[in-house]
């Protein structure tokens, strides 16, 4: 399984550009930690993509690093987040509204509500430039229009004076990339960038974003809930249940070599495209609300290998292997529950 | 003609919707061919699932087999008539067996019904039972579908995205359906809830011996629960087949990129396959010719004049293309999914040993 994940770049060598350090978020009034403690990092040219369901703090985790989360009823409980050495959860709103959109950039699932109906998308993209740069209209256009040739909007002059609603969900979703990085970027962050999207279209968009990313070196945090899409596009990947990571390691290593309990239920849920199977593997039961996060793992009352343990106490993310690490007291699970070979 | 001699529960003949579509000033009125031309048969106690992308009629069809819309032109048959052109009410005696499950269960409940009254409503309609037999089928039901009896009482919007559709498919059963068709049923779920309804699906088709028409986009899905499938394409079915035979070799060139497309959740799988180019055109005004021409790799000439009839190529085999020899020849950089790690395959089957030992002593319910 070493040889495996030694293939990939070796994260742990590059100095990041972003490091969340134990973050901790809540929303007023309720009893636990909608984000709980979760670190990670993200350097130049890297990809790393969180993965996780619906509630399991990823988008929210996100939204908090661009300043876009609401405070209140949202609040830091603690931990920080180093950009380019400084702590963007300490930042004014207005000092974070000056690196959003030029320093750091995100993208939507769905492009049509990020986007404004009213004006052209090249308005959106030059009105972007002129925010953070001191340059007149027609070079803005200039830039809107390069922008959208970068990311190979067909016919792009013509496109520039179409409205949103004019185009086409991926040519919406390019014109979004084209937006965020407009600036140049160092930190992107795009939230199910091609959730909404045709499968052929997905393709095409993953494409695209992997092909800037070469070109520009900016750091990607691609939010996701399809395995599919990580197996694609990450180098490193944090698996989220419930607020916390409980899985991260290389991308080689999370498929390979797959520790945490919920990682192999999240795998064996998805259906396989080889041969047809029995039975899926599932988990079962579904995610606890925010105020009724269970005391210890908070994965425990679905897990198979739960024991009392388990459910009072919480288990740190310890390293398995280099850059490797898991949230379960008992892993590797071999050890601990024999084999089923 | 088609070998297949196999029980047909359910066809389509021809079968063509056309929306209208706002109002020219002058010159005809505009439509949008949603369906056009399809002809499908459903086997009994089969699987079929229909896939393809947004828009390419695949939900309309679903509606138009069950005669929840009127079809513009075209027939379907069950049990021998024709109930397309059926009066109302011998169509409403007819839903008793053809029964629906929505992709949205958020938007398919009535939220001011609660569960228990939701799920005997059909039972209601078809006048099944005296009032005490219904209140302990709904019992059943729900305790089949993985809920607590006791939820009869409460109200839709007190549940989740997955046991809302536990409630609307234990509502498809209630009035004893034959078939089931199922438009996009497990697509909005997070994929652990995902695995869950399509297990009961699943095991719910050999309780109740149904046939099912699952519509959907997702090819992994449609690999795991369906006996054949068929491909749409702007309102018309492109390629149909046994689903192994499908996926193993395609021979519409829509088909072999569509699942060219799909990310594998392997990183070793990771590929420089061709991908599509453009976007789907509009159905207000689909090319001439074949209408995947536009954005087909080996499209020539006489694509875009000439439209290419559904043939049958081998026994149960059906493709409208004029290339498909080609294409079966090219084979596809198949989507064989690469055998996981050692450890990867050890660790999943724990887990797998585990959970099923620990579902079958504790009775399982989302709750």
């Amino acid at each position: 399984m070493q040889s495996d994940t030694a293939t990939l770049p070796a994260a742990a060598s590059r100095t990041p550009l972003l490091a969340v350090e134990d973050l901790a978020l809540r929303f007023g009034g309720s009893a636990s930690n909608v984000v709980d403690g979760v670190s990670f990092d993200v350097a130049a040219g890297e990809t790393l993509c969180i993965v996780g369901e619906s509630g399991c703090g990823k988008s929210v985790t996100s939204l908090a690093l661009m300043g876009l989360l609401p405070m209140p009823p949202a609040e830091i409980v603690r931990g920080r987040a180093l950009f380019e050495g400084r702590d963007l959860l300490a930042l004014s709103r207005r000092e974070i509204g000056k690196l959003r959109g030029d320093r750091m950039a995100m993208i939507f699932q769905e492009p049509m509500t990020s986007l404004n109906p009213v004006y052209t998308v090249g308005d959106q993209i030059a009105e972007i430039v002129r925010r953070h740069r001191p340059v007149g209209r027609t070079e803005a256009r200039a830039r809107a229009l390069e922008m959208l040739e970068r990311v190979k909007v067909p016919a792009a002059k013509r496109r520039l004076d179409d409205y949103p609603h004019q185009m086409s969900g991926g040519m919406r979703q390019r014109v979004m990339i084209a937006m965020a990085l407009a600036n140049d970027p160092r930190l992107l962050i795009a939230d199910e960038p091609t959730t909404a999207l045709d499968v052929t279209i997905q393709a095409q968009i993953l494409d695209l974003m992997r092909e800037l990313q070469q070109e520009t070196g900016t750091a990607l945090i691609l939010i996701t809930h399809d395995l599919g899409v990580v197996a694609e596009i990450a180098d490193k990947v944090a698996v989220m249940y419930a607020g916390r990571i409980v899985e991260t390691g290389p991308v080689g290593a999370i498929f390979d070599d797959p520790q945490h309990p919920y990682t192999l239920g999240l795998i064996s849920s998805v259906p396989s495209l080889g041969e047809r199977g029995g039975r899926l593997a599932t988990i079962p039961g579904m995610v606890p609300t925010v105020d009724r996060m269970p005391a210890g793992c908070r994965f425990a009352p679905r897990c198979p290998f739960a024991d009392a343990a388990c459910r009072t106490e919480v288990p740190p993310l310890a390293e398995v292997a280099a850059g490797h690490a898991a949230a379960c007291r008992y892993a590797p699970l071999e050890r601990h529950f024999g084999d089923a070979a | 003609m088609s070998s297949d001699t196999r029980d047909v529960i359910l066809e389509a003949r021809n079968l063509a919707k056309r929306f209208p579509v706002g109002m020219k000033l002058f010159g005809e009125r505009q439509s949008v061919r949603a369906v056009d031309g399809v002809s499908l048969k459903v086997h009994r106690g089969e699987t079929l699932a229909v896939v393809g992308e947004s828009g390419c009629g695949k939900s309309t069809l679903a509606r138009l087999l069950l005669r929840l819309i009127d079809p513009s032109e075209g027939e379907v048959f069950y049990g021998g008539r024709n109930i397309a052109a059926l009066p109302r009410a011998e169509m409403r005696r007819l839903r008793k067996d053809l029964q629906f499950v929505f992709q949205d269960p958020f938007s398919s409940l009535n939220p001011r019904m609660s569960v228990g009254a939701i799920i005997e409503e059909p039972m209601r309609v078809h006048g099944l039972g005296n009032a005490a037999w219904r209140r302990e089928e709904v019992a059943r039901l729900l305790t089949r579908v993985g809920l607590r009896a006791e939820f009869a009482d409460r109200y839709p919007h007190e549940f989740s995205g997955g046991q809302r559709q536990r409630i609307g498919i234990a509502r498809a059963l209630a009035s004893g359906p034959k078939v089931l068709i199922g438009d996009e049923p497990v697509s909005a779920l997070d994929v652990s809830i995902q695995a869950q309804v399509i297990n009961l699906l699943e095991d719910l088709k050999q309780e109740y011996d149904l046939t099912l028409v699952l519509i959907a986009h997702d090819l992994a899905v449609i690999r795991h629960m369906s006996d054949r499938v068929a491909v749409m394409y702007l309102g018309e079915i492109v390629e149909e087949g046994a689903t192994a035979a499908l996926y193993a070799a395609p021979l519409h060139p829509y088909t072999r990129a569509l699942m060219q497309a799909i990310p594998i959740p392997s990183p070793r799988a990771r590929k420089a396959a061709v991908k599509l180019t453009g976007d789907v055109p509009s159905p207000l005004a689909p090319p001439s010719g074949c209408r995947f021409h536009t954005r087909c790799p080996l499209a020539d000439l006489r694509c875009a004049v000439d439209r290419p009839a559904l043939q049958d190529v081998e026994p149960g085999r059906r493709v409208a293309c004029h290339h498909w020899q080609r294409v079966a020849k090219e084979g596809t950089a198949a989507l064989a999914e690469p055998e996981a790690s050692q450890a990867a395959r050890r660790r999943l089957s724990l887990y797998r040993d585990r959970s099923e030992r620990q579902q079958n002593s504790v009775p399982q319910s989302e709750s």
